[in-house]
């Protein structure tokens, strides 16, 4: 009996993993680091549905320690088994995540994941936004990160100002869209662009 | 390569310190506690800032590594050597070809650019600590932004010396929001940390990462009638002649004679090749 790995769970990991993690954790850290700007990340192939860049940053990120919730949009058996095989990380309930993956859409209300405590602001949700495109922008960036001013796409510019209202606490975003991401934290002041 | 996982550290450790690492970028200035390993060098050699470097560092990079600004003392040399090994990168003494700077309590003097990012070692991440020794309670004043405190501590500066005595590990306001502990950095360094590059600190014996993302606002704590001032021996350097680095004082003899010195080695040699002579620059050549 072969193992086809093109067709099964156990395929579309790093196939490096130490130095592919660490290629798409500067990648992540420098979107992170520098809203507004569009980082290529790349090594991974997870199952069909699920971009290469947020299939990247779940293999970075997530182990056993870390509760995933998946939208309906992406969760299937065979994103749970790739996911259970690469990463050990636990599926949960979007209260009880440290990261989300899903569209905009699906894996809304914003006020069900965790903020993190005024005491505790780190232990909040990193949510992965599947988005179409990561470009054009609609909302015009200040904050830590940015010299003057940055410019980003996002699902929902009122969403997430209310998000950043919260400063400290609040929720961190990812924005992925095929070998690409961007990043938005609860600590960027956010205007619709004119 | 060699009988290492890259960069020493398995691959669980790293994703933790990563995690707090994004949690740090995301709220400046805030202490994340993460979960802080034994390194092969005792707590308080930069343990904090070899974890913090292992997790960010790419087979790409170059690794600068500097303690009180010099290149070529045991702690940089030994952390330089541990990388060299554990994760095969290359290494720099020059600070413009370096893409990840690790450093003990000195900021470079040349300016860093957008692609570097500068590693802290910490040994007490707290700016509280010697106020409120309770962590318990300094938790909660950071929760409140109660640093009335920090603003006292400064005041009673002033009226048993005169001034703010405060010279290094000067505390500093990040974003209007956190006060944080810029490590034991001379104070005259602190208008350096806004930035464009990107700054992590880590404190390994007290299990701390914080950030500061490029361009963060981060303000010297200070009063009105008595503003902060970033200050340094009234010296050019004896070797170099600038006038505009922070500088070490070395005794020459038992005589007293003394002489001042860029603490940024690199800095000070570049300029000595660009023809720059100080003092005593001739006989040190």
């Amino acid at each position: 009996m072969s193992l086809d790995i093109e067709t099964n769970s156990y395929g579309g990991g790093f196939a490096t993993p130490p130095v592919d993690a660490a290629n798409a954790f500067r990648a992540a850290m420098n979107a992170m680091a520098r809203p507004g700007t569009v980082q290529d990340i790349a090594g991974a192939s997870p199952p069909a549905g699920i971009s290469p860049a947020a299939g990247a940053l779940l293999l970075t990120l997530c182990d056993p320690e870390t509760g995933v919730y998946l939208a309906p949009d992406v969760d299937s058996p065979e994103l749970r088994a790739w996911l259970a095989f690469h990463t050990g990380a636990p599926i949960v309930a979007a209260d009880q995540a440290d990261f989300a993956l899903g569209s905009w859409v699906a894996l809304m209300p914003v006020g069900q994941y965790r903020v993190g405590t005024s005491e505790y602001p780190d232990r909040s949700a990193t949510l992965i936004v599947e988005m179409a495109q990561l470009i054009p922008a609609t909302a015009t960036l200040t904050g830590p990160g940015i010299k003057e001013r940055a410019e980003l796409r996002l699902p929902d510019v009122a969403a997430c100002q209310a998000n950043a209202m919260q400063f400290p606490l609040g929720v961190d975003f990812f924005f992925t869209c095929g070998g690409q991401l961007t990043a938005l934290p609860r600590s960027t002041t956010i205007l619709p662009k004119e | 390569m060699s009988d290492y996982n890259f960069a020493y550290l398995d691959e669980q450790t790293k994703r933790m310190i990563r995690r707090a690492i994004l949690k740090g970028l995301a709220v400046p200035g805030y202490q994340v506690p993460f979960a802080s390993r034994e390194m092969p060098m005792p707590y308080g050699w930069g343990t904090g800032g070899v974890q913090v470097t292992a997790a960010t560092l790419v087979p790409d990079d170059s690794l600068k590594v500097i303690d009180q600004g010099a290149d070529d003392t045991t702690n940089a040399v030994s952390i330089r050597k541990f990388f060299e090994r554990t994760a095969g990168v290359a290494t720099t003494e020059e600070t413009k070809k370096a893409s990840v700077i690790q450093t003990r309590h000195r900021i470079p003097e040349a300016d860093l650019s957008e692609d570097q990012i500068l590693v802290y070692q910490v040994p007490i991440p707290e700016p509280l600590r010697f106020l409120e020794p309770r962590e318990m309670e300094t938790r909660k004043m950071h929760s409140l932004e109660e640093y009335g405190l920090m603003h006292v501590k400064l005041y009673e500066d002033i009226s048993q010396h005169g001034d703010i005595a405060t010279a290094y590990a000067y505390p500093v306001k990040v974003e209007d929001r956190y006060v944080m502990d810029p490590s034991p950095i001379p104070k005259f360094d602190n208008p350096k940390l806004e930035m464009a590059a990107i700054q992590l600190f880590g404190a390994g014996r007290e299990q701390r990462i914080y950030a500061l993302p490029p361009y963060t606002r981060v303000v010297s704590l200070d009063f009105e009638d008595y503003p902060f001032e970033a200050t340094k021996a009234n010296h050019p350097c004896d070797l170099c002649a600038a006038e505009d680095s922070y500088l070490d004082e070395v005794i020459l003899d038992d005589a007293g004679s003394r002489m001042f010195v860029c603490s940024d080695t690199d800095y000070c040699r570049s300029r000595r090749a660009e023809g720059h002579v100080g003092r005593l620059g001739e006989e040190a050549a």
